[in-house]
């Protein structure tokens, strides 16, 4: 490895720096800092309502999720004023939570776009990623229109192989996916953050919102945050933290701000 | 009670206004027109008509079609068919030579059901006639365009289609003006008889100019198990359009599907509707229409009647606005005077969802691309039963559309 990509893992892939944002004039992210290195993989808990959503979304650059103040540090530039198109083609990529079903654009169509724009995966591998994700009769629907919990959860896993972003963001890929998919998921995510090769090696880093936990059985995660009320309360080992959670609920983590 | 004549109706309603639509003063447009001879084949039109025709469906090459008829103002220059069991001559030549044909003049479409029908048939200029022996399979399309060269001119057609029992029919139809033309009038009766276990496909494009002014009148007379599908485009500028095709399903299983593509740029109007008659058991009609306002006015309508029991039908109607200044009106209408009947529409119009664009932009693509992406989506819609380069004609004429209108 050169000096110059050495110096390159010491800096994070991206940072968030006193990050305030609003919505809708409602505050949904109160002074959050937050960093993911490159090659990691970073878990992100919090109850429902707290602004993790709105957190991928800020990153991602949706206009609604207007930053306050702070700042939002990609590969060492700050992107905050970068579009949304902008931010994908250097690198953010998003499995949305709730995605809008697009009327007449095909998955086939979409992912046909992913791989224009960011890719380097070819037809075929999309064809051999379907396979594994159990989706290939889903080509020729509209994108999300009708789709299932879990069907939405392969369809933007799939976008993101086609699209292959540096930095992946997860809004719950595990929620609403049954015991046997939930197993392909895993896999596709591993796939995706080069979870094949040694950490320093990696090109990769992940994002991952889950409540139950259940993604951590399949894919290691390096660190994990709790948010509350907008920002990060705590962080430290996943399995640690999940299981607190999972006896005391959000209790620990309150008590862990203060 | 003397018989009243079909002259004598269309003399009585000469001055009635449609029952829909901007009126239009018929006595503004010109009715001189220049004989244009005849050619042998469409690689003897000029370059300049060519091109306008292209634009409409029309393959000048005549490889992949199986007939041809080509009018120019009021000249008939070209009809001629390489398929034996097909006939394609001008109505007026058809009329000569087939005495039933008073049967099926003004049987589908009432001589006096406006002004244009009136004119049609007091100062007809030809029309065509398409027709398919019983039996008879057309192996590839037939094309007809209806091309107005000079400018101010009116031109009232008449077309005849006959799809005999067991037969099959497959028609394109192009409709435009000379690139110089700007204002014109376009009235163009078309009646379609399709028998027993017949079935017509009938793929129209229209591209006019900003000052045309275009009024089709259309009925389709479908017996049992006849199939009867038509496909619309309009994707550029006219001043007004306005036409409500009707079909009637009068044999048993009889079945109408109506597809509508419309994209208004500003200053165009269109109110185009289709209608359709459920009179037999088993009869079946799907009708649906895709409305893209870019500042014009458009008026989208849909009206299913269904009569006995035992049929089914569906409307389906979605607009999208793009500018500020568009305006879509969307009017369908479930008729249904049994029990029995099963009739659904759904119409939704709008803007695009910004959630949409905002979704494609994440996947890397800009936000005029994702709209593109979009709109193009939203216009492609499913046409079952219709030949391969037939679907590709009406890809490429709503591409060509879209395209264009973005340069504007
Ligand atoms: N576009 C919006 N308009 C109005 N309020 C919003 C919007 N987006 C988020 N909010 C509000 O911001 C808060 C945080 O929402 P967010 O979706 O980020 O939560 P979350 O942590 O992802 O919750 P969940 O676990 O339920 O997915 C909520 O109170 C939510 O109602
Ligand atoms: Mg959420």
């Amino acid at each position: 490895m050169n000096t110059s990509q050495e110096k390159c893992r010491d800096v994070p892939l991206i940072e968030i720096r006193h990050l305030s944002v609003s919505v809708e004039g409602k505050r949904v992210l109160n002074d959050l800092d937050l960093y993911v290195m490159q090659g990691e993989t970073i878990v992100l808990f919090g109850p429902n309502g707290s602004g993790k959503t709105s957190l991928l979304k800020t990153i991602m650059g949706i206009p609604q999720y207007r930053v306050e103040s702070g700042n939002i540090i990609y590969r060492g530039e700050d992107i905050a004023e970068r579009s949304i198109d902008e931010r994908a083609r250097l690198g953010l990529g998003l499995v949305f939570q709730n995605p809008p079903a697009v009327r007449g654009v095909r998955l086939k169509d979409i992912l046909r776009i992913c791989m224009e724009k960011g890719g380097v995966f070819k037809e075929e591998s999309i064809i051999e990623s379907a396979d594994k994700l159990n989706f290939v009769d889903f080509m020729d629907r509209d994108v999300n229109l009708g789709f299932s919990g879990g069907e939405i959860k392969r369809s933007e896993l799939l976008q993101m192989l086609a699209q292959n972003p540096a930095f992946v963001m997860f809004d719950e890929p595990d929620s609403g996916v049954d015991l046997v998919n939930i197993n392909l998921v895993g896999k596709v995510i591993n796939e995706l953050l080069e979870k094949g090769i040694r950490e320093d090696r990696r090109t990769k880093a992940g994002l991952i919102i889950t409540h139950a936990g259940h993604i951590l059985d399949y894919v290691n995660a390096d660190r994990a945050y709790v948010m509350l009320n907008g920002s990060v309360s705590c962080s430290g080992n996943p399995g640690d933290i999940l299981e607190d959670i999972r006896t005391k609920g959000y209790e620990g983590c309150v008590r862990c701000r203060r | 009670m003397p018989k009243v004549t079909v002259k004598e109706k269309a003399k009585n309603a000469e001055r009635k206004p449609a029952a829909i639509g901007p009126d239009i003063d018929l006595s503004e447009y010109s009715l001189q027109a220049d004989d244009h001879g005849e050619i042998q084949k469409l690689t003897g039109l000029t370059d300049e008509v060519r091109e306008r025709a292209i634009t409409v469906g029309i393959d000048a090459e005549e490889s992949c079609r199986s007939g041809s008829f080509f009018q120019m103002d009021h000249s008939v220059i070209l009809a001629a068919t390489n398929q034996s069991g097909l006939e394609v001559m001008s109505t007026t030549e058809a009329l000569k030579k087939y005495e039933w044909l008073t049967d099926y003049w003004w049987k589908a479409v009432q001589v006096d059901a406006d002004k244009y029908t009136a004119r049609a048939e007091l100062q007809q200029h030809h029309g065509y006639f398409l027709r398919a022996l019983p039996g008879a399979k057309a192996e590839f399309p037939l094309q007809a365009c209806l091309y107005m060269g000079r400018e101010g001119m009116a031109q009232h057609v008449h077309n005849i289609i006959i799809a005999e029992e067991g037969s099959e029919l497959h028609i394109i139809t192009g409709c435009t003006t000379a690139q110089s033309v700007k204002s014109g009038l376009h009235v163009g009766i078309s009646e379609f008889y399709i028998k027993k276990n017949a079935k017509v496909t009938f793929t129209m494009i229209h591209n006019w100019a900003e000052n045309v002014a275009v009024r089709p009148r259309t009925g389709t007379i479908v017996e049992e198990n006849g199939v009867f599908m038509s496909n619309y485009i309009c994707m550029r500028p006219v001043k007004t359009l306005q036409m409500y095709p009707a079909a009637y399903c009068i044999g048993e299983n009889a079945t109408v599907r109506y597809n509508t593509i419309l994209s208004a740029p500003e200053g165009s109007k269109m109110d185009v509707g289709s209608k359709v008659c459920l009179r037999a058991k088993g009869s079946r009609a799907e009708v649906v229409a895709r409305a893209i306002s870019k500042g014009g006015a458009i008026v989208t309508r849909g009206n299913l009647i269904g009569e006995v029991p035992g049929i089914k039908a569906h409307l389906e109607c979605r607009g999208l606005i793009l500018s500020e200044r568009g305006s879509i009106l969307a009017i369908p209408e479930l008729d249904g005077r049994v029990s029995g009947v099963e009739m659904s529409h759904e119409a939704a119009v709008g803007k695009i969802a910004e959630e949409e664009i905002q979704y494609l932009m994440a996947r890397g693509l800009t936000s005029d691309e994702a709209t593109a992406a979009i709109v193009r989506g939203f216009l492609d819609i499913e046409i079952k039963g219709l030949p391969e380069h037939l679907r590709r004609e009406i890809k490429k004429a709503v591409e060509m559309g879209e395209k264009e209108e973005r340069i504007l």
